[in-house]
């Protein structure tokens, strides 16, 4: 088996507050193949986020890694510098987030903000920097890049703006560029655009992609595989097909049953009952037993594990998959 | 209250800041039992002790703690006797301030329409005048005394009383209680004064504490001038003025002790009125 | 942008217009002008023929059409202690001045924001909190005892530089600048170091709080995820964020600045228009008062405007009919 291009072992990322440590992310495993697309789903304090700031060295402050270990092109990434990170991220991890209005700065121009992506990494003049990012520019289809490249984020659109925060991703076409909910502050037209472009252009030049989503809907269509998270552990894995078709964990199905598109037509939306519990007192056993109509004294009392390394779950009583 | 208190006292500057207002208060309070001698009694000044160093025995009897001043005063007395008008001035000047710009500001935000754009235009342009002018010209024109000082003080310093108001009754005004309580038969004032002043408090507190440490901090600069209260009243402004001529000659003890106090005072208020703040708002909150 | 400019030119002389009336009101209708001007021992006819003089037996509104329309040629009367036109007078004392509050908000800003920005940076390091602990001095310090103090360190004790008077000026275009000579440079020190320390703390005040807020956003995330070095986000981005508000405090602090050389002035016998005016406060010379107030007032609505018309370059979401 070749090397994966990163192999996350038992993440575990807290956060100390006053009111106690909260285990944002407890204990993550996966793998990531080249070029692959991973989904990670989970409805917010599921962990996601923080997971792919972990990834990628970013974690506010209070939080903290407290254990296991991340390895991105066969190096250990956790307890490495800042300094290190930094020479790692936007050249070979990338990361792009919910609200280009917010990320890009207003009073600099578009082009000024990727000319400096640039020569981040190593002294590119500036008129090669400046061809480099309309070559970038025009890649995720903004027409018209070079006199573009004078304008201001304000004047750009919602779609376009967060068109050019993936051109900055894409500058110097990384191995590996995380996306957190890059589309969810957009129409949906636009949404369905910019996932069909991401999808071709991960696909042309080889960049794995984990897009991180409260949607399972929106992973669905993009993603290789999916990972759901649940209170920052993972409840189920597998490729996207097989866990829409046959989801195994409760949590699973019934973030499937409160989808509109998944469900059968006139028939009643599923909520799943109950609300995510505080992050701070979390039960020795399932996670989800709270809320879960399956759970007995084993969910409460021991964690589930698993063993099918293909599609599986971590629950006591998997659904059985249907015929 | 205890809540407040407790994490009040995790900042031990700001308790200490705290300690020293207490302090100096008191003994500004206490100044006619605690000092030798009253400094204001000309009948107690005799001219072969002036300008002495600390710790020289006058013909009082006493010990000179803190050195004389050029008339012959103990430096420790006309201290605490200069800290109680200091006082005086800020807390006057301060309650005023508080109390007229508090209304208007108030008054503006409920009010509404052209009352509320004239009132805040003239609290804008009030605010981007520098409060040292207003309070030199009036102060110039109203001639010197206490209330000349305090009118002086409180026109250079509502505004920002007014502002604050404003802004917080504005801020609350949008909330649902408000328009709750404004659906219930009470009347107009009785919702202003139940409910929209209490919740306009602790902005008004914090600025209310800064303000008095800058009212203080004005009068003493006025006096300074020359242009505070009147030489037979000396505050500390006028005691550090009285001693500026004899600083190039060594004799640094008179300016420089009223000054002590005077910035004692004034940067204790200050630790206080910023660690008020940072407890009073929520965005720093963890 | 040309129609922004004319715009916020016609509000500027509305402001200006509202100025003059205060202090017109404020000097001339409060008291009584004609104790200052006529001695107590004049004839009843010498009275009565001076305030006819001066027009005091009009109207309010009419002395105020007056004093506007004198004030629109430039005329602001005479000082009555030196008997020369307030006018010329403020203008030879408004150099000393200006050269003083521009080198003060100078040092406040060229240490100040970098130092605040360091602070907001890091807030909790050592270093951060001796910054802002020095800030909440040079913010309550009054500015009269810290020019004290400055005057016995650097003059009396250590007897490094000059405490007082402007020393050796050299002349352009008719003026006179401390600024170009050493020794002038060594008597403009203490006073311009005295008046920017409260510029200074406001400053490192103003630059942390921004940055503090600019560190934790989704711009400063987004440049980091870029790689970018921390030491390129402060300079690049949260610099160029921060200016934006700067500006705005910058200019109303360059008003107070003035406002507050009158101190500073006073303590180490600067001869600019800050001494003028106690001066003629001491001395109730009411037109060097009416003339120093509304020139104050004509420096303020200017630097206002300058202001805003540097928020418009500064941030182009301002900038008008630009082409998309």
């Amino acid at each position: 088996m070749t090397k994966a291009l990163l192999q996350v072992r038992d993440l575990r990322t807290h956060f100390e507050t006053r009111a106690g440590t909260i285990k944002a992310v407890d204990g993550i495993s996966f793998t990531l193949e080249r070029g692959e697309i991973l989904g990670l789903v989970g409805e917010s304090g599921s962990g996601k986020s923080v997971t792919g700031f972990s990834l990628i060295g970013l974690l506010d402050p209070p939080g903290r890694i407290a254990g296991g270990s991340v390895v991105f092109q066969g190096q250990e990434l956790v307890g490495r510098s800042q300094a290190e990170m930094r020479k790692l991220r936007g050249k070979r991890i990338a990361m792009i987030f919910q609200d280009p209005a917010a990320t890009l700065n207003p009073v600099l121009t578009i082009g000024q903000q990727m000319v400096m992506a640039v020569q981040a990494h190593g002294g590119t003049g500036q008129g090669a920097a400046l061809e480099l990012a309309e070559r970038s520019l025009a890649r995720v289809g903004i027409p018209d890049a070079a006199t573009r490249l004078n304008a201001y984020p304000h004047e750009f659109s919602g779609g376009m703006r967060q068109r050019v925060a993936i051109a900055i991703a894409l500058l110097h076409e990384p191995e590996l560029i995380i996306a957190d909910e890059p589309t969810t502050a957009l129409d949906v037209s636009i949404q369905a655009q910019i996932l069909a472009e991401m999808k071709t252009l991960a696909q042309e030049s080889g960049t794995a992609l984990i897009w991180i989503s409260h949607d399972l809907a929106i992973v669905s269509s993009l993603a290789d595989r999916v990972i759901v998270l649940y209170l920052g552990r993972i409840v189920e894995f597998g490729p996207v097909a097989d866990v829409l078709r046959a989801p195994l964990h409760p949590y699973t199905r019934g973030l499937l049953d409160s989808l509109p598109a998944m469900a059968d037509p006139g028939q009643k939306l599923r909520q799943i009952p109950g609300s995510t519990p505080s992050p701070l007192n979390v039960t020795p056993g399932c996670p989800f037993a709270p809320r879960c109509a399956h759970a007995d004294d084993l969910c409460r009392s021991e964690p589930p594990a698993v063993g099918d390394q293909h599609h599986g779950a971590f629950c006591h009583h998997a659904l059985p998959a249907p015929a | 209250m205890a809540q407040f208190w407790r994490e009040y006292r995790e900042n031990w500057i700001a308790t200490l800041a705290l300690a020293v207002v207490v302090l100096i208060v008191a003994a500004a309070l206490a100044a006619p039992l605690i000092t030798p001698q009253d400094p204001y009694d000309l009948a107690n000044l005799n001219l072969r002790d002036a300008r002495r160093p600390p710790g020289f025995v006058g013909s009082g009897g006493y010990v000179h703690w803190l050195g004389t001043d050029a008339q012959g005063r103990d430096l420790f007395s006309a201290i605490l006797y200069g800290l109680r008008i200091s006082l005086q001035m800020g807390v006057a000047a301060g309650a005023v301030a508080f109390g007229l710009g508090t209304s208007l500001g108030i008054m503006a935000a409920n009010i509404g329409g052209k009352i509320e754009q004239g009132i805040m235009r003239l609290v804008d342009l009030q605010l981007s005048f520098p409060a040292i002018l207003l309070a030199l010209v009036l102060v110039a024109m109203l001639g010197q005394g206490r209330v000349p000082l305090i009118i002086a003080l409180v026109t250079a310093q509502y505004a920002y009383f007014a502002r604050t108001a404003y802004g917080a009754a504005t801020a609350e005004r949008q909330k649902d209680y408000i328009e709750a309580a404004r659906a219930t038969p009470l009347p107009g004032r009785s919702i202003v004064l139940r409910h929209l002043l209490p919740n306009c408090m602790p902005p008004l507190i914090v600025v209310g504490t800064v303000q008095i440490a800058n009212a203080i901090s004005l009068e003493a600069t006025l006096s300074f001038l020359g242009l505070g209260l009147p030489p037979t009243e000396p505050s500390l402004g006028m005691l550090i003025a009285n001693g500026f001529q004899y600083m190039m000659s060594g004799r640094t003890w008179i300016s420089v002790y009223p000054g002590i106090a005077l910035i004692l005072l004034i940067v204790a208020i200050n630790i206080v009125g910023d660690q008020l703040r940072d407890q009073f708002n929520p965005r720093l909150r963890r | 942008m040309l129609g922004y400019i004319i715009q916020r030119l016609i509000q500027s002389a509305f402001v200006m217009l509202a100025m003059s009336a205060l202090v017109f009101l404020g000097v001339y209708a409060i008291g009584n002008p004609i104790d200052v001007l006529i001695s107590p021992d004049a004839t009843q006819d010498i009275r009565e023929a001076t305030i006819r003089h001066y027009g005091l037996d009009q109207p309010l509104w009419r002395q105020y059409l007056a004093f506007l329309g004198r004030l629109l040629q430039g005329d602001l009367g005479r000082s009555f202690v030196l008997n020369i036109p307030v006018l010329h007078l403020v203008l030879s004392r408004l150099p000393a001045t200006l050269e003083l509050a521009l080198t003060s908000v100078l040092i406040g800003a060229f240490i100040g924001i970098p130092l605040g920005i360091y602070a907001g940076y890091r807030p909790e390091s050592p270093a951060s909190k001796a910054i802002m602990a020095a800030s909440v001095l040079g913010f309550s310090v009054p500015t009269f005892w810290v020019g004290l103090i400055l005057i016995l360190t650097f003059a009396v004790n250590l007897d490094w530089l000059p405490a007082g008077d402007r020393g050796p000026t050299v002349e352009i275009f008719g003026v006179g600048w401390s600024f170009l000579t050493w020794d002038g440079l060594r008597f403009l020190a203490l006073p311009a170091i005295n008046l920017s320390l409260f510029k200074l703390a406001m400053l490192i005040r103003l630059s942390r709080a921004g940055t503090r807020e600019i560190m934790l956003s989704d711009t400063v995330k987004f440049a980091r995820a870029a790689g970018l070095t921390d030491f390129t986000i402060l300079r690049r981005h949260v610099l160029r964020l921060i200016s934006i508000p700067l500006v705005t405090v910058f200019g109303l602090e360059f008003g107070s600045t003035l406002a507050f050389a009158v101190v500073t002035e006073t303590i180490f016998s600067w001869p600019g228009v800050g001494k003028l005016i106690i001066d003629s406060i001491t001395s109730l010379d009411r037109p060097v008062m009416v003339g120093y107030l509304i020139l104050v007032a004509f420096l303020f609505v200017t630097i206002n405007l300058v202001v805003d018309l540097t928020y418009a370059v500064l941030d182009p979401r301002l900038r008008r009919g630009r082409r998309v």
